[in-house]
């Protein structure tokens, strides 16, 4: 189903995200990162000894690790961040369990009503923890389990233990690492062979504290044969100094299962955004991102198939939009590790303002993975000329008999295009939108439409004053 | 009604070199006026003036409105007020739904005074007036799902000028040589088009080089341009006189427009070199 354009018409409110809730915390940890703090959140945790020494370690990576010398440029005060915000003593399994203050947050953010109408079950994360969660009876009566990745180290530690940390090692990167050294919250979903969930599975970030760290870690187990839609949004308010969202989402998808992992991050503008996301995908199973980066100062962020047997295949949607004083550097993995596995990244990136999009992508196909089928696309539309893209394509092909594509483009924003809208009464405003949302369009159609109304709302909020 | 779209002294140039050269030209709702003249000569500027393309630099001269001076107005307002230009090669908004762009225009049109994020007309109203419209013109109802002009043959880009001519309703339509392009078939059926969506309905400014696009559309008025100015202007005698024997008797009578023409295809040709 596609989207409207011209039934987009809320922009009313101009940024609905930016409000800031007056909430007290139940508990918050000092400022900074050592091993104390890393010791009191697994205490306030209660978990099992083996977590708290994989966090322990972490934070041994973590500290020996460099910062990354590539992407944009990150200034981040790790000492001046609070790493651990609990909100609120317990987690809601309704909404009037749930403090007033945070459930007029997410009233605001249209969660509950998104829950009513058209989801299969909700998580919602404020600050470190996630406050609210549900799923559908039925859906937990087939098996499908769906809870915060802390509850489920609790209630299903032989599930998690078998999984955590072997998708994306606490080696992987510095921002890995410090996520397995200090992470909560996050969305554990395990769904058992078969099961085919119709509707999506949500989950909401939301950042409310100045200086906060969100550390979430999601674990997502596609069993054979299953299929799901999950769907992810986050934002926060603007606040005069940075804040840090770094997480981990594994996810593993078994033979000819399917998974959709969606993203929708609309962060503040003062938010690094540095997030490792990867998926396995086994025996003709179908592994799909579709990553929409609107918000952040800065976002990293490149996710990931490793497709491992025959027949996998790894799709990669990628929409990135940087306005002034944000730098989106996004991107896809896709690795051919099995013969016959097909591959395919979209990019479609927009630059404003000043702002600086930069396509970061790697292909690579391992020896023997042949027959294998890659194609890269990546077109970049530039707004004004204080506006800049870029494109990294990294392709590393170790095997003769396979397909590799790669195709870039860069536009500007055609001076007869804006007349010729413009010629029939459209204002520059309402033309220049109309241009990048058609320019999105191809990936706005693969959003469900809910989402798609979302996406191109925001759009129209990026957009706002753009031009003139 | 009475609507009047006047046309003084106008002078347009086009990266700094001047095109239009002093043009005078006065219409009346419901009149239908034919512009001709040789490649070159300036028809498409004038058209591309009135509608307000930036690159078009009006350097003297006023476009005034019902006595209301739009010389300096944006494209967007200029269509607000009623001004409506068919081009000759309209460009592809690709992703953009013919349909959603004619509803945002066409209420921008209708409610001049909208501000933006308003209401759209409502969807099941404009969706039956486009459909009625579509089979009007005889266009295949698909059409309105497919992106604006993207892919679009010659025919299928002139017939959606002509859908949205009919869904804006303008005052005053210029169409720049909609039949270039067109098959002989396809001709009629544009000009057939045009006389059921403007005739009566809206003054007509058509700008072509022959004279079947005015089948359906006899002129009240012929106006030949050459070098930038209007040398002639007659009745619908003069179309079939110039379709008939060409610009030769024009460029005679008129030698400093016929050296003015000239000069400009010289320059034009220097800029595609």
């Amino acid at each position: 189903m596609s989207t409207d354009i011209a039934s987009s018409e809320s922009i009313g409110e101009i940024n609905k995200y930016d409000f800031r809730t007056e909430s007290k915390a139940f508990f918050k940890a000092r400022k900074g990162v050592d091993a104390e703090i890393v010791n009191q959140i697994s205490e306030m945790k209660n978990e099992p000894e083996w977590m708290r020494n994989y966090r322990l370690k972490a934070l041994e990576i973590f500290n020996s690790k460099p910062m990354p010398n590539w992407g944009g440029a990150i200034d981040i005060n790790f000492q001046d961040i609070y790493y651990y915000l609990k909100p609120t003593d317990k987690q809601g399994k309704t909404w009037d369990e749930v403090p007033q203050e945070i459930k007029d947050t997410f009233d605001k953010l249209g969660i509950p009503e998104a829950e009513k109408k058209f989801l299969s079950g909700v998580k919602a994360q404020f600050e470190s923890e996630v406050v609210y969660g549900s799923l559908k009876q039925d859906l937990a009566d087939q098996g499908v389990i769906f809870t915060d990745t802390d509850s489920a180290i609790r209630d299903y530690p032989d599930l998690v233990r078998e999984y955590f940390g072997t998708i994306i090692p606490s080696t992987d990167n510095k921002f890995a690492a410090l996520n397995s050294a200090v992470w909560s919250g996050g969305s554990f979903i395990y769904v058992p062979k078969g099961v085919k969930i119709e509707f999506p599975l949500q989950a909401y970030f939301r950042i409310n504290a100045e200086n906060m760290g969100q550390f979430e870690r999601t674990l997502i187990i596609v069993d054979e044969g299953a299929s799901v839609h999950y769907v992810e949004g986050c934002t926060a308010p603007m606040y005069s100094s940075e804040s840090l969202h770094s997480a981990v989402v594994e996810i593993v998808c078994k033979r000819g299962s399917r998974c959709r992992y969606t993203t929708i991050q609309n962060w503040a503008n003062n938010i690094y955004n540095l997030v490792t996301k990867r998926a396995v995908a086994y025996a003709d199973a179908t592994m799909e991102w579709v990553d929409g980066n609107l918000g952040s100062k800065l976002t990293m962020k490149y996710p990931a198939v490793y497709m491992l047997e025959p027949g996998a295949r790894g799709e990669i949607l990628s929409i990135a939009f940087a306005s002034k004083g944000q730098h989106q550097d996004a991107g896809a993995k896709l690795v051919h590790c099995a013969p016959n596995t097909t591959g395919q990244i979209i990019s479609k990136s927009i630059s404003k303002c000043g702002g600086r999009s930069s396509y970061r992508g790697l292909v690579k196909v391992e020896k023997g993975a042949k027959k294998s089928k890659c194609n890269v696309v990546c077109d970049a539309l530039i707004l004004d000329s204080k506006s800049r893209s870029d494109t990294y394509p990294y392709i590393e092909i170790l095997e003769q008999d396979v397909s590799v594509g790669h195709e870039a483009s860069v536009s500007r924003i055609g001076e007869e295009q804006m007349f010729y809208l413009m010629s029939r009464g459209l204002s520059n405003a309402e033309a220049s939108t109309m241009i990048v949302n058609g320019f999105i369009e191809p990936l706005v159609k693969e959003l469900p439409m809910e989402y798609a109304v979302e996406m191109n709302r925001l759009i129209q909020l990026q957009m706002e004053g753009s031009v003139g | 009604m009475s609507h009047i779209l006047r046309i003084e002294n106008l002078h347009v140039a086009v990266d700094g070199k001047a095109i239009l050269r002093g043009v005078n030209l006065e219409m009346k709702f419901g009149e239908t006026h034919a512009m001709m003249g040789p490649n070159g000569s300036g028809k498409s500027t004038l058209g591309l003036a009135i509608a307000g393309h930036p690159n078009y630099v009006i350097t003297e001269g006023t476009i005034t409105l019902d006595g209301e001076d739009i010389t300096e107005w944006e494209a967007d307002q200029r269509a607000r007020a009623g001004i409506f230009m068919a081009f000759q090669r309209p460009v592809a908004i690709p992703g953009v739904k013919t349909a959603d762009f004619l509803r945002h225009a066409a209420t921008n049109v209708r409610r001049p005074d909208r501000k933006e994020g308003e209401d759209l007309i409502p969807m099941r109203e404009f969706r039956k007036e486009l459909k009625a419209k579509m089979s009007q013109l005889k266009i295949d109802t698909e059409f309105a799902r497919r992106y604006v002009n993207d892919g679009f043959s010659g025919g299928e880009m002139k017939r959606a000028e002509i859908l949205t001519m009919a869904m804006l309703s303008p005052k005053f339509s210029i169409l720049d040589e909609t039949d270039s392009g067109l098959d002989a078939d396809a001709v009629k059926l544009a000009s057939a088009s045009i006389a059921e969506i403007g005739r009566d309905k809206m003054g007509l400014l058509i700008i072509t080089h022959h004279d079947k696009l005015l089948e359906h559309n006899p002129p009240q008025f012929t106006h030949v341009m050459l070098g930038g100015r209007i040398v002639e202007t007659g009745g619908a005698e003069l179309a079939r006189e110039l379709h008939d024997h060409g610009y030769d008797r024009i460029r005679k009578t008129y030698p400093d427009a016929e050296a003015a023409n000239q000069e400009m295809l010289a320059k034009e040709e220097a800029v595609a070199v």
